[in-house]
């Protein structure tokens, strides 16, 4: 066992390889999520009924489909339309588009919850459109929904790892490899867990770091 | 394709099952505060909870072996399952518990209940039904974890699908058909905690 986890650590260059393009992907995926779930949520509280029943429809199917199985539809379903994708392009495409309808959703219950004297005070201030939603709706959108979107952004982090199915060189798909290479499933596999562990600690410890400020910011 | 979707029910129901009442067991340990064992809990939750489900099926597939434990892939496929849905089982249990009012520990206590007796005829009937939508929230998030076991060699919804479209050379037709099929199955325990809820409803208003 001992000599597994030597093997293990003889090759913490690609562990660590891995983990760079899972954080990476995991990174650019809440990033591009965010915005777009945004404007998602900006939609589903359309003043046309229509436009805000259609989105939330998708945005609900979205929701109830398995990662894995969009991940399948993006990667064989794109050079159908004509479209040919490496696969990280694929991976990072499938991920947003999963995410930002779990994200819509979470802003759209924030921001439905914001104090509508705020807004109105906001326009009452002379700010509209883009700027009233960057400095009035948005500071307080990102306070209110900090801990569940830190919630999603672990999900996210985990989702990563479905991608080593089609190929993306994440942390999953290097434990996977080295323990086909070098049969140390253990250790390769247990290695991989304690990362992703790590990073959801942090990513809970910086989720304690905003609630904090947004504690001070109220008082 | 069909026979793959009764696999994933299957090994859903069969994770539920058996991770739902572990998760309870987990969270009381927690709750008690048992020394030791409690940390040991905090610790296995937090871990699994961090777990892809799908790095937890490949280190359950070909790590236990080595330790002399052979599974099919079916029994890795509901131990992976049910190990990582007994974490946030755990989790949901658990809240529930510490939100459960200590007035009326202290009235079953005055009553002179033992605790076994009070867990079990006042703890437990109104825990079940504030985690149930929680519970079955859980449950449909494991539902949509359960592709990552096609990798271990399980002939679920999603191998099937990918077998199929590798037969056929049309990958994309099998893989619209499993996600509708996911969504039924997802759809259908929704439903569920909808007729649960209404009963419960029903229940305590006839109280």
């Amino acid at each position: 066992m001992t000599k597994d986890f030597l093997i293990v650590f003889g090759h913490f260059d690609q562990f660590l390889a891995g983990l760079w393009n899972t954080l990476w992907l995991a990174g650019a995926t809440l990033l591009l999520a965010s915005v777009l779930g945004c404007a998602i949520a900006a939609l589903m509280l359309a003043r046309q009924r229509f436009i805000r029943k259609s989105v939330a429809f998708l945005v609900d199917g979205m929701r109830c489909i398995p990662f894995l199985l969009l991940a399948y539809l993006v990667y064989y379903g794109l050079p159908e339309l004509g479209l040919q994708f490496d696969s990280w392009t694929c991976g990072v495409s499938a991920l947003v588009l999963y995410h930002s309808a779990y994200i819509a959703e979470i802003v759209r219950g924030a921001w439905s919850n914001l104090a509508r004297e705020q807004i109105d005070a906001g326009k009452a201030f002379g700010f509209h459109g883009y700027r009233l939603f960057r400095r009035i709706i948005l500071p307080q959108l990102f306070f209110a929904s900090a801990p569940v979107v830190g919630n999603q952004t672990v999900q996210i982090l985990k989702d990563t790892a479905f991608l080593m199915i089609i190929t993306v060189p994440e942390l999953t798909f290097v434990a996977s490899s080295i323990q086909a290479t070098y049969f140390v499933p253990f250790a390769a596999f247990i290695v991989a867990m304690v990362l992703y562990w790590a990073v959801t600690l942090v990513i809970e410890a910086g989720v304690r770091r905003v609630e904090l400020s947004a504690a001070l910011r109220r008082a | 394709m069909l026979e793959g979707a009764a696999v994933t029910a299957l090994v859903s129901i069969l994770a539920i099952a058996v991770g739902v009442p572990l998760g309870l067991l987990l969270a009381i340990i927690r709750w008690r505060r048992v020394p030791l064992l409690s940390n040991a809990v905090a610790a296995y939750v937090s871990l699994i909870r961090a777990t892809p489900a799908i790095t937890l099926a490949l280190l359950i597939f070909f790590a236990l072996p080595s330790f002399g434990i052979v599974l099919t892939p079916l029994a890795a496929a509901v131990l992976t399952l049910t190990v990582n849905t007994s974490a946030f089982n755990c989790e949901i249990w658990r809240a529930a518990l510490i939100d459960f009012p200590a007035e009326q520990l202290d009235a079953a206590r005055a009553f002179g209940l033992r605790p076994r007796l009070a867990f079990r005829r006042i703890i437990f009937p109104q825990i079940w039904r504030t985690s149930l939508p929680a519970l079955v929230n859980e449950m449909t998030l494991l539902i949509k974890a359960s592709p990552a076991l096609a990798v271990i060699g399980l002939v679920d919804l999603t191998r099937a699908a990918s077998r199929i479209g590798a037969a056929t050379y049309k990958p994309l037709p099998p893989f619209i058909v499993a996600t509708l099929l996911y969504v039924l199955l997802v759809l259908a325990f929704v439903a569920l905690q909808r007729l649960a809820e209404r009963h419960l409803y029903a229940m305590r208003s006839a109280q």
